[in-house]
């Protein structure tokens, strides 16, 4: 069974039932492999990506519930040659330490400044509550945000 | 005069001396001011605050009385009901915003006859029909610990309720109808008088239970089942009937872990109500519990539902493979770890009201407050159409007939969602 999906800005066609998690397609099907399996279980946000402009779990995201719905994953911000506006903040920062859970934390983050550029710190707290690391980068994650929603001013 | 100018005006004579008859009733009923405490009340003992905080989380005064995000008895909850927001009052002793200049006498009329210190009457958005039924003691006891909470300066938004319901006069006619003052009996000591005596005055539970009728009154005969916040409240004389009926144990489970394995998680406005009952002896929730068992209506004569074949193929079915399986399937670790059964026999899906699965599947439950569970919120995840999928997918899997329109309940309910 094929499943199409807008990922991205570009139309896919994927060998893919309708009730497989976009996680694994996005991963399996697709080689876009910003997005992590952390839980399985919408705990954790590692596979965060958004979807019509809202993050979801990727992890428990039906392709089947996609049609027509366009989908963005951490692969459209920026390349390692020319990251995004925000993926710069986090570099600068150093906001990751093992990495594993920054893309989702990027997506989620990136949905907040599109819907409120600017942000004060306790809106992007509660925003990125559903986001964890487990390296306890928290504090950094933050303050690249903030740059952002600051307007790049320190 | 043509005969609508006549009917008009037959209105309008009604509904004047029906103004007229309420001032009347107001000024002949109204409560006069209770003079200002000049110091405070000497501090309770140990004993009395302890015995206080028990009576004050059982009438889930926090509950209201405390603002999301805002201080501890500070008020400022806005209470949405069908009239208009409601905020809640300040009940922290501050002199001039709280309840700090407030005598017991004053806090023992507000309980029994909904007025303030000052004399003006209270809406009943404030229990005060179920409170008037409180014994003296333990409105001493929770005026003790109220009186001793962290003082917090705050003014509190107005209501935001249209002009008539403003006059506040005219509660005096809704008094007439709903309020007996006064307290009953002391209840015996058995468990059930006790819980009988927690139910109908400090849980208040029959203000969400029973449902309210067009004026805000409680609807008769009591606990059939309300909606509260865009949830179903549900009945309470049916908890032993069903395709997976209650046992007393389950129930006092429920109220004070907020989770009954066999029947699901309280969620939504019941969560803090069982947040509340947590802190307070487990005896009183057996109490309880145990007087919920006494008044099940006698059950009816119900056909067995036969196991249906689970429809494979369809889009809920999908739907749910990809979205809630990795916990709600049988063979999904957490099923297995925790006991739990299946979803099919949570109480939220054998609901005759469509309303709690849908306010579970968009908002979820929040890890917030040291929930004992966590679902994720599906709202940006799943449409309405899809929620309508899942739900004919799940309800026949269940054994029970289609809710009618889910799409347009969730429709509904999503806009009420925090964004």
């Amino acid at each position: 069974m094929t499943t199409r999906l807008n990922i991205n800005g570009q139309q896919k066609t994927v060998a893919a039932d309708a009730g497989t998690p976009l996680l694994y397609v996005l991963r399996n099907d697709l080689a876009l492999n910003g997005a992590k399996f952390g839980c399985g279980l919408g705990q954790c946000g590692a596979c965060t990506v958004i979807v019509d402009g809202a993050p979801v779990f990727s992890c428990v995201t039906p392709v089947g519930a996609l049609a027509g719905r366009a989908v963005r994953t951490v692969e459209s911000l920026g390349t390692a040659e020319r990251p995004g506006r925000l993926q710069a903040a986090f570099i600068k920062h150093q906001a990751a330490q093992c990495g594993y859970c920054i893309a989702g934390m990027l997506m989620r983050a990136q949905a907040l400044l599109e819907r409120n550029p600017h942000p004060d710190e306790q809106e992007i707290r509660a925003y990125m509550e559903a986001n964890l690391c487990r390296c306890g980068t928290h504090h950094r994650i933050l303050a690249a945000i903030q740059e952002v929603a600051r307007g790049g001013r320190q | 005069m043509s005969g609508i100018a006549v009917r008009w005006r037959r209105w309008l004579w009604v509904a004047g001396a029906a103004a007229l008859a309420a001032i009347a009733l107001y000024w002949w009923t109204r409560a006069a001011p209770i003079a200002p405490l000049a110091a405070p009340p000497p501090a309770p003992s140990a004993a009395v605050l302890a015995a206080g905080a028990r009576v004050v989380a059982l009438g889930d005064c926090m509950v209201c009385h405390t603002a999301q995000g805002g201080a501890a008895y500070a008020g400022g909850l806005g209470l949405k009901t069908p009239f208009g927001t409601i905020y809640s009052t300040n009940i922290t002793p501050d002199p001039e915003t709280g309840i700090g200049r407030w005598s017991l006498p004053a806090f023992t009329r507000a309980l029994r006859e909904g007025a303030s210190r000052d004399g003006h009457l209270l809406y009943p958005a404030f229990p005060y029909i179920h409170y008037t039924r409180m014994t003296d003691a333990d409105i001493a006891l929770a005026y003790g610990y109220l009186m001793t909470r962290t003082p917090v300066k705050v003014q509190q938004p107005e209501n935001d309720l249209p002009l008539p319901l403003k006059m506040r006069p005219m509660l005096a006619f809704w008094n007439t109808l709903y309020l007996r003052p006064g307290p009953d009996a002391p209840p015996s000591a058995t468990p059930a008088a006790r819980g009988r005596y927690l139910v109908a005055t400090l849980g208040h539970c029959a203000s969400c239970h029973s449902g309210l009728n067009l004026i805000g009154g409680e609807r008769q005969p009591p606990f059939q089942g309300g909606e509260v916040d865009g949830w179903n409240a549900p009945t309470l004389t049916r908890l032993a009937h069903g395709p997976n009926p209650w046992t007393q144990q389950e129930l006092a489970d429920y109220l004070r872990g907020g989770v009954a394995l066999a029947h699901g998680a309280a969620k939504g406005p019941m969560r803090p109500v069982t947040e509340r009952l947590a802190s307070v002896p487990r005896a009183d929730v057996e109490a309880i519990a145990s007087y919920l068992m006494t008044i099940q209506a006698p059950a009816a004569a119900t056909a067995p539902v036969a196991a249906q074949a689970t429809p494979a193929g369809s889009q809920g079915a999908d739907l749910f493979a990809a979205a809630c399986a990795g916990c709600h399937a049988q063979s999904a670790p957490m099923m297995a770890l925790s006991g739990r059964p299946a979803l099919a026999r949570s109480s939220d899906l054998t609901s005759a009201s469509a309303a709690n699965f849908v306010q579970t599947v968009l908002g979820g439950i929040p890890w917030d407050r040291g929930s004992p569970v966590y679902m994720p919120p599906f709202a940006a995840t799943l449409t309405d159409a899809q929620i309508g999928a899942l739900a004919d997918y799940l309800r026949q899997d269940a054994g029970q007939p289609d809710w009618r329109d889910v799409p347009g309940t969730s429709a509904t309910l999503r806009k009420e969602l925090q964004p």
